[in-house]
């Protein structure tokens, strides 16, 4: 994956598929520690300890269709080379935690891109789940509910074309705002 | 919500309730773009990107968009199908934002199905 953001889509399309209602999905740039951190957090189906001790295996999947899952091995490999750690903890029946944390001034740090991209195209594919993007810097946040807008629309489908677009120049105008970097 | 600006929200929900509104008998197609992990790491999300912004530009609205998961042709990847109602799907091959654009207007839109992206023709198996 050349960027963050596209680790953020593939993690969070599998806790959709895991039947998650809601997502969260935060990132915390910390310029005095030299930390960025993303954690994504679902309220799906979970994992039990067996599965999840072989999760970050690359030769692992549930899925039938190919005998691999890349998903995880790569980014927990994004987050050592990048001078950072991964874990993951879950439970069956209440959810997983993915976190990642990288040096955020490491030469090999993947850059965010296109965050907003992902967060629509999450949205669009998923129109029965909540997704929750905080996204911190410092001392500023920005923070997108797709329950809140959903509240708003009052029975306009949150996929609409004019919604989306209005979600896209939201995350991209709030990111400058808090002068997000990452 | 930092940016929210709700005012705007209230404005499209009054455009789109305008619009005729949409039953579900009036879909004119469904397009999957295949979201695994294969897809994403070889660029299905711009070819999402590109698709949205085709749509856009034309303003339907009777156009379904959705997401599934790998199908286990990875190498094959981006995957899109296009499903056009009351017709076979057919699946497209080494999508990009370019062929996109181009399977939206011509497929979609002007109903003929572009040969030299095609992958297979037929049922399609969706998460």
């Amino acid at each position: 994956m050349i960027e963050l953001s596209l680790h953020i889509l593939d993690i969070a399309e599998n806790a959709t598929r895991a039947g998650a209602r809601l997502i969260h999905i935060s990132l915390n740039e910390d310029s005095r520690n030299d930390t960025l951190t993303m954690e994504i957090r679902d309220d799906g189906s979970g994992m039990s300890e067996a599965v999840l001790r072989k999760v970050l295996d690359p030769f692992y999947t549930t899925k039938k269709v190919r005998r691999f899952g890349l998903g995880l091995p790569m980014l927990s490999l994004a987050a050592e080379k990048a001078g950072g750690r991964f874990t993951i903890d879950s439970r069956e029946g209440e959810g997983t935690r993915v976190t990642a944390e990288f040096k955020l001034s490491h030469l090999d740090r993947q850059p965010l891109g296109d965050i907003a991209g992902t967060m629509v195209t999450l949205i669009t594919g998923n129109t029965g789940a909540d997704f929750v993007y905080h996204h911190r810097h410092d001392d500023q946040e920005y923070i997108l509910d797709t329950r809140e807008i959903k509240k708003e629309l009052e029975g306009v489908l949150i996929s609409h074309v004019e919604v989306l677009k209005f979600i896209r120049n939201d995350i991209d105008a709030g990111l400058k705002e808090i002068n997000a970097e990452a | 919500m930092a940016k929210l600006k709700i005012g705007d929200l209230k404005k499209i929900k009054e455009k789109v309730h305008a619009e005729t509104a949409l039953r579900e008998g009036d879909r004119r197609a469904k397009i999957t773009v295949h979201m695994g992990t294969c897809g994403i790491a070889s660029g299905a999300r711009e070819v999402m990107n590109a698709l949205m912004q085709a749509i856009e530009e034309v303003n339907v609205t009777d156009v379904v968009v959705t997401t599934s998961g790998c199908m286990g042709l990875c190498s094959r990847e981006p995957l899109v199908t296009v499903e056009i109602v009351g017709q076979e799907p057919i699946k497209y091959e080494y999508m990009d934002a370019n062929k996109m654009r181009q399977v939206f207007k011509r497929h979609v839109l002007e109903g003929e199905i572009q040969n030299p992206f095609v992958l297979a023709r037929g049922a399609e198996i969706t998460k």
